[in-house]
């Protein structure tokens, strides 16, 4: 995040502004200052405090909202899904087991260009049970029609909330979004955050306003089935909706960082890139500890950089082949493997370079999954291969960090 | 006057599915938001860019019609808007694949009025056995056989389990009575909260009827007590259809081809006994006969 | 036509395909035996019998053939005949 002078605010205002809070009551607030009309949710675990913290504004008077206390997620998005096109601003958040469980209703939802709004609080999925956090849930649901924004700490996590009300209800998008943030990582921890208000938020965002709605006054049919004859088309259009947002992402972080001072990158960011050699791709909170490790790499002369990818879908293919143009190498990292081929961030952004000039080696690393640590000499090998891999050529294209060969 | 559902649907000619539909509606009135589950009533209404509906309508999944509803009654509320909300739902997506959205529905008390056209069978994707199916029906994947009489297990008592989540008000209800029909969704309306209610709906295709006589088969499933017609009012049994003459169940087996094999293979004039004691056990229970009619009750 | 967003759909739009190509017996009405008890109307699984005039009278334009109009008269006022093409 870039803090982004603003004429009404000094830097001490907001400073005063701040209030030290959990990741979870930060994205909650920032929710009830959207003002949504149905929330629809199941606790797991690491995004139960999310609700928690919602049903408590509820319960308090703090906000104005249906809360469905569901029987499952499969309930919870399928009720948005009723919700939203009846035009309600809908709201819900799951993670790992529930995500993958509302994944048929992912799809639809999509499919019937309802703008819902989740968070999902990446973590790890069976088998092995395991509640820690990787980006396994939200990187299979990539192809969902769903569009995808990774936080990189909690005020992120919190402002892209709005934002993604922003992209997904405009008119010319129409389709839901996807905020993932790391779950206990982002989700529990404890940071300073400045947190929204609903004025704010109301001169940021404009009121919900579909054009049909489900309405005795002019009832239409919502959810036909298509043959072979307009299935292509419609699909076509989700595409070219997310085509569309690729632009739509970048001004709203920008509208965003007008009206709030805040700025996280558009579809990517980058750090130190200028004159790197080593680029590393990456998602999510990890890229903290990159920064750190990058800082320290630098004054040791080497020139390493980063990308952040913060729209994952739709891809920022151009943004990439802009951004690595110049690179000699790059490394991705990321907290998800498609078993059977490599890590899928990997996958896509080889393709996105394929057919570009840009001819140079691009490894993949496959790491932090059901929650291990990344630490500051996971980076430093990362960057000791990436460097291997551009002086002597690629020796491993995909390589397990920080495996456990003693295990094996 | 002009129908809520439209003609030039694709239902199979005979289909008694739509004049379900068409007389819930026309006791719902106009005011009315529906979803409906995938099955053969969204297929064969929904073909883009054509549909059926006059009423604002709503298909998400099989699985999920009445967590739909429920989303679509909460923004309602929310908005402070005054529309009924309806699930016209086969079996399949209500007694099987649904439960657990359903159960949800009823539990969370939402003001949507569920209506389950039984067909006992998944008959958009070919006549695979329900929960809802009954016993010793012949569908593609209970066949009858030279071992198997078909559907090995009896139908599964939906009616019963919306009572037990104290659903303010259950029916069942059948296309052939649609004076009781349309009195059952109008009462179903005037009673705040969910309500569930069940209705027969032969299906041609999947029965294997003579053509034109959709209704008539319906009729012998309740004269003969094997569809009882019966409202629970707050838990209560408050209203059944009397039977004036109670049939015997071979009428109406031996009219369709699902029970064809119990008239042919040995032993089937037991399995006709165990629906006749069905048939007769929903008589007691309901007390579906007129004092004094006891002793006309078995066909045999 | 162009595509709607969604596939969102008109009410009342099947109305364009008319299913009375389906039809292989076509129900005759003896207006002179109808008692005006309207189970006919209320059964048609295409609803397509329309009062008109004070008479039950089924739109060809939709009417699958199917039957059930005649097995209900309480009359047998509706015979269904083979139709001519
Ligand atoms: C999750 C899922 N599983 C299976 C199907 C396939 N499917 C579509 S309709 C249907 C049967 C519908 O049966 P029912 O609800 O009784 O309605 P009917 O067609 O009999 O009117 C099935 C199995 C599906 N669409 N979705
Ligand atoms: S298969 Fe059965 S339920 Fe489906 S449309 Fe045909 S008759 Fe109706
Ligand atoms: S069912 Fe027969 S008697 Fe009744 S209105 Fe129709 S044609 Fe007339
Ligand atoms: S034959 Fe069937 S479709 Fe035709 S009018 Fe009679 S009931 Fe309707
Ligand atoms: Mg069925």
């Amino acid at each position: 995040m870039k803090m982004i002078a603003k004429e009404e605010l000094s830097l001490k205002e907001r400073m005063a502004r701040m209030r030290v809070v959990e990741g979870s009551y930060a994205v909650a607030h920032a929710v009830k200052c959207c003002s949504p009309d149905v929330i629809s949710a199941y606790p797991i675990t690491p995004q139960t405090h999310i609700v928690e913290h919602l049903s408590q504004f509820v319960a308090d008077g703090e906000l104005d909202s249906e809360f469905l206390t569901v029987d499952s997620e499969f309930s919870a998005m399928s009720s948005l899904v009723g919700a939203s096109a009846a035009g309600a601003r809908c709201y819900s958040s799951t993670t790992s087991q529930g995500l993958a469980l509302m994944w048929e209703v992912l799809y639809n939802a999509a499919g019937m260009r309802l703008p819902i709004v989740m968070t999902v609080a990446n973590r790890a999925l069976s088998a092995p049970l395991n509640i820690w956090n990787d980006h396994q849930d939200s990187v299979g649901a990539r192809d969902s029609g769903w569009i995808q924004l990774y936080a990189e700490d909690v005020q992120e996590a919190a402002d892209a909330i709005p934002q993604a009300y922003k992209i997904a209800e405009d008119p010319e998008i129409r389709t839901p979004v996807m905020v993932c943030m790391d779950g206990f990582i982002l989700t529990h921890v404890y940071e300073p955050v400045e947190l929204l208000s609903v004025e704010e938020v109301e001169r940021f965002l404009p009121p919900y306003r579909p054009e049909h709605i489900l309405d005795p006054e002019n009832p239409k049919t919502f959810g036909a089935f298509a043959d072979p004859s307009y299935f292509t088309e419609l699909r076509y259009m989700q595409w070219d909706a997310h085509r569309r947002a690729l632009n739509k992402i970048e001004t709203v972080a920008r509208e965003f960082a007008e009206e709030f001072g805040r700025w996280y990158g558009g579809l990517i960011d980058t750090y130190r890139a200028d004159d790197a050699e080593v680029m590393i791709v990456t998602m999510g909170s990890v890229i903290g500890t990159i920064k750190d490790c990058i800082d320290v790499m630098r004054s040791e002369g080497m020139k390493v950089g980063l990308v952040k990818i913060r729209s994952y879908r739709p891809f920022p293919t151009e943004a990439l082949r802009k951004a690595l143009k110049d690179a000699e190498v790059v490394a991705v990292i990321e907290k998800d493997v498609t078993v059977g081929n490599e890590g899928a961030l990997l996958t896509d952004l080889k393709a996105a370079l394929y057919n570009t000039p840009t001819r140079i080696p691009v490894i993949g690393f496959p790491a932090g999954l059901g929650g291990r640590d990344i630490t500051v000499r996971d980076i430093r090998r990362v960057v000791d291969r990436a460097i291997a891999a551009r002086d002597r050529g690629i020796e491993a294209e995909m390589e397990f960090l920080s495996l456990r060969e003693d295990l094996l | 006057m002009e129908k809520l559902l439209a003609p030039g649907h694709r239902a199979c000619a005979g289909c008694a599915m739509p004049t379900v539909i068409n007389l819930v509606l026309e006791a719902a009135g106009p005011n009315t938001i529906v979803a409906t589950p995938t099955g053969c009533s969204e297929v064969t209404t929904t073909p883009y860019p054509e549909s059926a509906w006059r009423v604002p309508w709503i298909n998400s999944l099989f699985e999920n019609a009445a967590a739909v509803a429920s989303g679509i009654e909460s923004a309602l509320k929310h908005f402070g808007k005054n529309h009924n909300v309806f699930v016209i739902a086969g079996d399949g997506s209500t007694l099987d694949i649904g439960m657990g959205c359903i159960s949800g529905m009823f539990d969370r008390g939402h003001n949507v009025k569920y209506v389950c056209y039984d067909n006992e069978a998944y008959m958009n994707t070919g006549v695979q056995r329900s929960s809802s199916t009954p016993p010793c029906t012949s569908t593609t994947t209970t066949p009858s056989g030279k071992v198997s009489f078909g559907n090995p297990r009896p139908k599964k008592d939906m009616p019963a389990i919306a009572v037990a989540h104290r659903v303010p008000y259950v029916a069942t209800a059948s296309v052939a009575y649609p004076v009781d029909l349309r009195r059952k969704v109008r009462r179903a309306i005037s009673i705040p909260g969910p309500a569930y209610i069940q209705v027969n709906a032969p299906c041609i295709t999947g029965w294997s009827f003579e053509a034109g006589t959709t209704v008539e088969i319906a009729r012998l499933a309740v004269e003969t007590c094997l569809w009882p017609l019966y409202e629970y009012v707050n838990g209560e049994l408050a209203g059944v259809k009397k039977i004036h003459v109670k049939r015997p169940v071979e009428d109406y087996l031996k009219a369709q081809g699902r029970y064809r094999h119990l008239f042919r293979m040995k032993g089937g004039e037991e399995m006709i006994r165990v629906l006749q004691q069905l048939a007769d056990e929903n008589a007691r229970k309901f007390g579906l006969l007129y004092e004094g009619d006891v002793a006309c009750t078995s066909g045999e | 036509m162009k595509i709607t967003v969604a596939a969102l759909t008109e009410p009342g739009s099947t109305v364009v395909n008319k299913t009375g190509g389906w039809r292989t017996f076509v129900p005759v009405v003896n207006h002179r035996r109808c008692i005006k008890c309207s189970l006919c109307e209320i059964y048609c699984p295409e609803g397509c019998i329309h009062q008109i005039d004070g008479l039950f009278v089924p739109d060809l334009d939709y009417c699958k053939g199917c039957g059930v109009c005649a097995h209900e008269c309480p009359r047998k006022a509706i015979e269904m005949v083979l139709e001519e093409k």
